[in-house]
């Protein structure tokens, strides 16, 4: 598993309150943690301060699974 | 009671009448705060006669791009932290709706409305993070009343009602509340002016008999501000001597 990976699961953790391992790289936020639209503009916000990346409005809406969030960080990271 | 030490506030239009009032209020309760004010020497000289470590940061609310600067400038100049938004900052621009020219209508609308909603949104960032924020907004009785030669100014009043409803169902369960404080006839600059005449007509309207003071605001934006306010959300405080009961 990636690093971009690890730190996104532990982020979607500790944000959702969710069980590590319900956190698997297919899970959607919306419909397999939990997550509504408020926690996903929260993990969006966590997400860009974690990687130093900027992750636009109309890229957050694209990302609806921690496999999404894991790609767009890995092609936007410095 | 409502102890502010330790927070930190960001006041728009704070140089003028009910703005400074409100500021005062909130340093009181030991708040440390960001003024701002679109008159940079009106608001240096607040700032040094308020006292404290409070910091001036100036912005014209006309100008979007100095409202989206303002946040963080604000945020950094205070530390790091935001607990208290307070968008008091408003302009009048007076006409009957047949002659109200569209820049009257758009000036309004801008400064009292749409800024309020950019300076609510950049600071709903990190109170949301701190899972902390008050954010109150200065309304107007007229709002709920409508004025004849204020449509501009009615509408923004009770728009800024309806976003902070809005806002307040969005933001409630991370612990920011969005008020708005309501006042009626408040004694001032504009208000010492008027005629006899129409003084007595307009006390005539309100039960109390009297007009209000910016003290009477500073103290509603204080109780909303506080920790002790936090399950008081959406909703408006009307501080006007019983002139309207809504």
């Amino acid at each position: 598993m990636s690093e971009t990976a690890d730190r996104v699961k532990k982020i979607v953790v500790e944000h959702l309150g969710v069980e590590a391992d319900k956190v698997t790289e297919d899970a959607s936020f919306i419909d397999d943690l939990g997550a509504d639209s408020l926690d996903i503009v929260e993990l969006v916000m966590a997400f860009e301060e974690e990687f130093g990346v900027e992750i636009p409005d109309d890229a957050a809406e694209k990302i609806t699974t921690v496999k999404d969030a894991i790609t767009y960080i890995d092609e936007h990271k410095g | 009671m409502f102890d502010l030490t330790g927070m930190t506030a960001l006041v728009t239009g704070a140089s003028g009448g009910i703005g400074s009032a409100i500021a005062r209020a909130l340093a009181r309760q030991g708040a440390r705060l960001a003024l701002s004010g679109s008159n940079a020497e009106k608001l240096t000289a607040f700032r040094a006669e308020l006292g404290g470590d409070h910091v001036a940061v100036p912005a014209d609310l006309s100008d979007p791009v100095a409202v989206d600067n303002l946040v963080p400038a604000a945020v950094e100049a205070l530390g790091g932290k935001l607990d208290i938004l307070v968008n008091n900052a408003g302009v009048t621009r007076d006409n009957l709706v047949m002659r109200m020219k569209d820049e009257e209508w758009d000036q309004v609308i801008r400064v009292n409305l749409e800024a309020a909603f950019r300076l609510a949104r950049a600071a709903a960032r990190p109170m949301m993070k701190a899972r902390f924020g008050r954010i109150v907004s200065i309304t107007s009785v007229v709002g709920q009343t409508g004025n004849p030669g204020q449509a501009n100014y009615a509408a923004s009043k009770a728009g800024l009602v309806g976003m902070s409803k809005a806002l307040a169902q969005e933001l409630a369960s991370r612990g920011i509340t969005v008020n708005c404080v309501a006042p009626g006839f408040i004694r001032s600059a504009m208000t010492d002016v008027l005629p006899d005449a129409q003084k007595q007509a307009l006390l005539a309207r309100i039960p109390a008999g009297d007009l209000g003071s910016g003290e009477d605001i500073g103290a509603a934006v204080v109780y909303l501000s506080s920790k002790e306010a936090g399950y008081v959300t959406g909703q408006t405080l009307h501080v006007n001597g019983g002139m309207a009961m809504v």
